[in-house]
Formats: structure tokens, C-alpha cells, sequence
């Protein structure tokens, strides 16, 4: 038992008990079923107002873009919202205001692209309630939740403002005396994960860096899973040692194309900046922003629509050769190095 | 010294302090394009890590994010969040190298909000990796413009640690041993920390400034280090390298 000697003042918004947790997986179904459905189907039965959401991917690379167009479009609320890792993302449901309560690594930032001015309005607004953590404590108790644990101790958030805001507690070692942050597991109640490719039973794989994803999938309750492309069991079984994430964890399977647009879908392609751009733009005016959304979100039946009025297949092919770095026109790489 | 704007000379300043075979967490924007700088330049076998994944890219084009597919170009690896930071809290990662709103006399790191916390003036991303990177790596690098609205004499909030009040105070709050802040690199200056009072000094100035320069833009008082030097300046190839090779579409540099 560790001696607590501080405790953040920050609202813990889920509970972090592995027995109720365990209660909750000792029902979630293992079998081999098809799960594919429409996205439209996997938000509208998977999540619930007042659910707790994640979003996988790192802000505008691998993520899915099409599941937080068609949860805002579905016009979701009281969400709490893990703001880990995110930009686009966080940028797209707080343009649908559709949570209420965050637990903060990084918001309303869009990398170097700047800053998103509706992001920060609507966190500025005292609608949302906060606590503060880091990237690495988020994944930490992700990690902890898909561990079974109740909590994991680090060394980080210790001395600072950060840990004051948080939920966290500071306890010592029983082993060397010395001090750790404890980060409480979480089990959101749902999420989604963009991947390049699944079954229909929701065995799924993706290329490049896994950024928290794999402890992600693991620590949820519900997961729907987006993918660029279904692919056969038969593949999948060819290739065992490329599978991620186990069927066992999935809940829906939803193809969607090119469903990580504008962000960066390695190998497939890269992100669109100019209309990442306009987003950032648009957002300066309420007003404007409001004829954006109506056009681009609430306008639109499905993402296939959002793609069109981007450019549709056009400007993905030239997207793609971004993303391998091929200049269209002399159809050389532009990498040198 | 060849013409420059000021992020071009602090980018160029700030990628000299990376050694060839050094391993550095790398933050986004300013301390990528440094980090890549080194690697063209003097350090190409300086182990880059992200923390979303990539370990080692071959960066022929600048990540627009830190966790984008230039991130992992041609990698050693593509990894995740939770074994590059515990790379970092395992020991094995020398630098981080950190952007941040305000930085005080400890090298304490805001980048959460200015104002109170409860009412904000203004709502800032939060630490990201941040905090992360400055409690695990060795020595932490910042960048960031020479400005009395970012150099505060009290932070309005200390999103990531510096060495908080003071001697000791790290390791009292639990923090590795031996760990803190290293170099603060601006457009005018390169600061270091005493070693005693763990206070920010100056150690080098570059070309056409001078101390008061440096103090006039900072709301705190500065040390001096012993022997303060002038910063080198920039060479014709670091620019050229910078401009053509780093950051062709101006990201970064065209913020200076």
C-alpha cells in the first residue's frame, strides 16, 4: 500500500475500480461475428450521450476524422472527452460542442499550423470542465486500464501546477522510499481507431508508429474501428504477427476510405494543409465558422460528401503522391536524403 | 555574418548544442527544425525521438506534426508514446528539446495557460509530451524569442519542471536525480544555469547584441556566466541548409 502524500484537486471523471471493470469485460462477447456496419450505425448505437470518448491516432495523423464528423453531425453531447494527443480532432468536437468535460494532455494546438481559434473560444467559454494531465500520464492510465490495474506510478507531473490540476495522487515507494506519481486507470467508454486495414470481424493492423493505440484499444469498453480497407480473414491469418488489435476488443467495423482526411494516413496520404488552413481561417469569424460547419458537417449526409466538396478523388491523388513525395509533374521523388 | 532573420539564427544556434550520437526528445516546431539542422549538419547519427512513435527518421522533409509520416520516414523505428517516454524514464535519452509561452528564472515552463487557471486570459494547449520530457530526459533545451512577456519572473503556471524553487527542489518533489534545465537558446543570447542558485545566466551572445540587450528583454534578472562569449555566427552552408534542405516551405523560419 503506497502512503499518499498529495492528491490533485481535479475531478476524476471515471472510475478507476478493475473489479467493475472485469465485471464489464466478462460480458463483452469473444466470438467470431461480423461487425461491419455503416458509420453512421456504429456511432448511433455505440456512442451515448454523456459517454466517455477517445479518439485514437496523434491529432491529424491516423485518425479518425469520418467517426468525429458523424459524432458531431449526430449531434452527440456531455461527452467527456480525452483531449490526448489531440488537435483535429478536439478541433471538430468542440466545433459540435459536443463534450463538456475534458481530461487535457494538449488541446486546441494544431501543431505549428497555429492555433485553433474556435477550439479555444469553447474552452475559454467555462462550458467545459478540465483537468490537467500530460501525454505520457493519459497513456499511462490507459495503459494501467488495459493492464487490468487500478492504477501505474510515474515519474513525471511531480512539483508542477500540472499535477495540482490533475486527478492524480503523489505516493511513496514501498520499496525505496522514494516518490512517485500515481495516475488512476481509465476505461473510456468508448472509442475509435482509424486503421489501414481489417476483417469483418474487426482483426485489424496498421502501418507506422502506434502512437497510444494499442493500449487504447485494450482499455476500452466499447471500440469501433474504421479502416481504409476490409481485408479477408484468410489474409489476416497469413500474417499473424502483423495483427494489432484482436477482434475480441472490437465492437464495429466501419470501412471508410480515405476516413483520416485532412490529416495524414501514412502510406496512404498525406495531410491536406490547405484545407486545414481554411478550417483555421474560417473559425476566426463565428459566423463564417457557422456557414463552414452547415456546409461541410451538418450539410453533408456522410463523409463521402465532406470528400467531395474537398476535391474528392483529385485532390487525395495528389495527396498521395505527398505522402510518398513524388512530384506529379516530373513523377521524381523529392526526397534526397 | 550573412543575413538572417531571428528564428533562422536562434534555430541554427539551438541545433550547435546537439552532439553527434546524443539521443534528444524532440518537441514541435522550432526544436524539430534545430533537430533536423544537426542532423544535416554535424550530427548525423543523433538519435531523433518523437513521442508519438518515431525513433530515427531520415527527415528529407520537415513533419509538419510530430507525429506525421515524415516523423518515421525511413526509421529505425516506428515505435509508440509509452516506449519512447519510458525510454526517457528509463535514462536513455540524453536531451528534449522544448518550445514553451514563458520560462522564469528556474526554467520552469508555462504552456497552459496565462492568467488564472480557473478564468484564463488565454487557454494554451496544455504540456502535450512536455512535462513528460522535461521530468525524464537528462538536460532539457528550450527555444524560444528573447521577449519580456516570455522570460517572467513567476509563471502562470508551471506546466512542465524546471528546477521549480530552486536547489534541490527537483529531487525533493520526486523528480529524477541529476536531471533539469541546460541551455535556453533566443535570437539573442544562449543562457545556461549556475550552478549553485540553479538561476538562469548568460553564457554567449550573439553577434550585435550586448548583455543589456538581453536583460532588457527579460522580466527577470539575469546571471552572468564568467566568461561570456559571442555566440559564432551563422555560416553561408548552415542557412543555405536551413532555408533549402530543413524548412524549405518556411514553417518555422518564416516566423522570425
Amino acid at each position: 500500500m503506497y502512503e499518499v502524500i498529495a492528491q490533485g484537486q481535479g475531478p476524476l471523471f471515471m472510475d478507476p475500480d478493475a473489479d467493475k471493470a472485469r465485471a464489464f469485460f466478462r460480458q463483452k462477447k469473444r466470438a467470431l461475428a461480423n461487425k461491419v456496419m455503416p458509420l453512421k450505425d456504429a456511432v448511433a448505437q455505440f456512442v451515448h450521450d454523456g459517454d466517455y470518448l477517445c479518439i485514437g491516432g496523434f491529432g491529424a495523423n491516423r485518425t479518425p476524422v469520418a467517426a468525429c464528423h458523424e459524432i458531431v453531425r449526430q449531434r452527440k453531447k456531455n461527452l467527456i472527452f480525452a483531449g490526448h494527443t489531440s488537435t483535429h480532432d478536439y478541433q471538430i468536437l468542440a466545433a459540435g460542442e459536443s463534450f463538456n468535460r475534458c481530461d487535457i494532455a494538449y488541446i486546441i494546438g494544431i501543431e505549428i499550423r497555429g492555433l485553433s481559434p474556435n477550439a479555444r473560444r469553447y474552452s475559454e467559454s467555462g462550458k467545459v470542465q478540465f483537468c490537467e494531465w500530460t501525454n505520457y500520464a493519459l497513456a499511462l492510465r490507459f495503459k494501467a486500464a488495459a493492464m487490468g490495474v487500478s492504477y501505474l506510478p510515474g515519474r513525471n507531473v511531480l512539483g508542477t501546477d500540472t499535477f495540482k490540476r490533475s486527478a492524480a495522487k503523489i505516493g511513496r515507494c514501498p520499496f525505496t522510499g522514494k516518490t512517485y506519481c500515481l495516475f488512476p486507470a481509465l476505461w473510456p467508454d468508448v472509442s475509435v481507431i482509424h486503421v489501414h486495414e481489417s476483417d469483418i470481424y474487426g482483426n485489424a493492423r496498421f502501418e507506422g508508429i502506434g502512437i497510444c493505440d494499442l493500449e487504447l484499444a485494450r482499455a476500452s469498453k466499447r471500440l469501433i474501428i474504421t479502416c481504409e480497407r476490409l481485408i479477408h480473414n484468410d489474409e489476416i491469418r497469413r500474417h499473424p504477427s502483423h495483427t494489432l488489435i484482436p477482434h475480441f476488443l472490437v465492437d464495429a467495423v466501419c470501412e471508410v476510405p480515405f476516413g483520416g482526411y485532412p490529416g495524414n494516413m501514412v502510406d496512404e496520404y498525406f495531410s491536406d494543409e490547405d484545407h486545414l488552413k481554411l478550417w483555421l481561417e474560417s473559425e476566426k469569424d463565428p459566423a463564417i465558422f457557422k456557414k463552414f460547419m452547415d456546409k461541410y458537417i451538418y450539410g453533408v449526409d456522410d463523409f463521402d460528401g465532406y470528400l467531395e466538396l474537398c476535391g474528392g478523388i483529385k485532390r487525395i491523388n495528389q495527396l498521395r503522391a505527398e505522402e510518398h513525395m513524388i512530384d506529379l509533374r516530373t513523377q521524381r521523388s523529392e526526397c534526397h536524403a | 555574418m550573412p543575413e538572417c532573420n531571428t528564428m533562422e539564427l536562434m534555430v541554427i544556434a539551438a541545433s550547435r548544442i546537439l552532439e553527434n550520437g546524443a539521443s534528444v526528445g524532440v518537441g514541435t516546431g522550432a526544436p524539430l527544425a534545430a533537430s533536423m539542422l544537426a542532423q544535416k549538419m554535424h550530427a548525423p547519427d543523433l538519435v531523433i525521438m518523437f513521442e508519438a512513435g518515431g525513433i530515427s527518421p531520415v527527415m528529407c522533409k520537415m513533419p509538419i506534426s510530430v507525429g506525421d509520416s515524415r516523423s518515421f520516414n525511413k526509421a529505425l523505428m516506428a515505435s509508440g508514446m509509452c516506449d519512447i517516454m519510458e525510454s526517457c524514464q528509463r535514462g536513455m535519452v540524453d536531451y528534449t528539446f522544448l518550445g514553451g509561452a514563458q520560462i522564469d528564472m528556474y526554467g520552469n515552463l508555462n504552456s497552459t495557460v496565462i492568467g488564472d487557471w480557473e478564468k484564463p486570459k488565454a487557454r494554451l494547449p496544455g504540456s502535450g509530451g512536455a512535462n513528460d520530457f522535461a521530468s525524464f530526459c537528462w538536460k532539457i533545451l528550450v527555444i524560444t524569442p528573447q521577449d519580456a512577456r516570455r522570460f517572467v519572473e513567476k509563471v502562470s503556471f508551471i506546466t512542465s519542471p524546471g528546477y521549480l524553487d530552486g536547489p534541490g527542489a527537483r529531487e525533493k518533489a520526486g523528480l529524477s536525480d541529476d536531471t533539469g534545465p541546460h541551455k535556453v537558446i533566443t535570437n539573442m543570447a544562449i543562457m545556461g544555469y549556475d550552478r549553485e542558485t540553479k538561476r538562469m545566466q548568460v553564457e554567449s551572445i550573439h553577434r550585435s547584441f550586448t548583455f543589456d540587450d538581453v536583460q532588457k528583454n527579460c522580466g527577470f534578472p539575469l546571471l552572468k556566466a564568467k566568461a561570456i562569449v559571442e555566440t559564432p555566427p551563422p555560416t553561408d552552408k548552415e542557412l543555405e541548409v536551413l532555408r533549402k534542405e530543413v524548412d524549405p516551405e518556411g514553417y518555422i523560419i518564416s516566423k522570425g
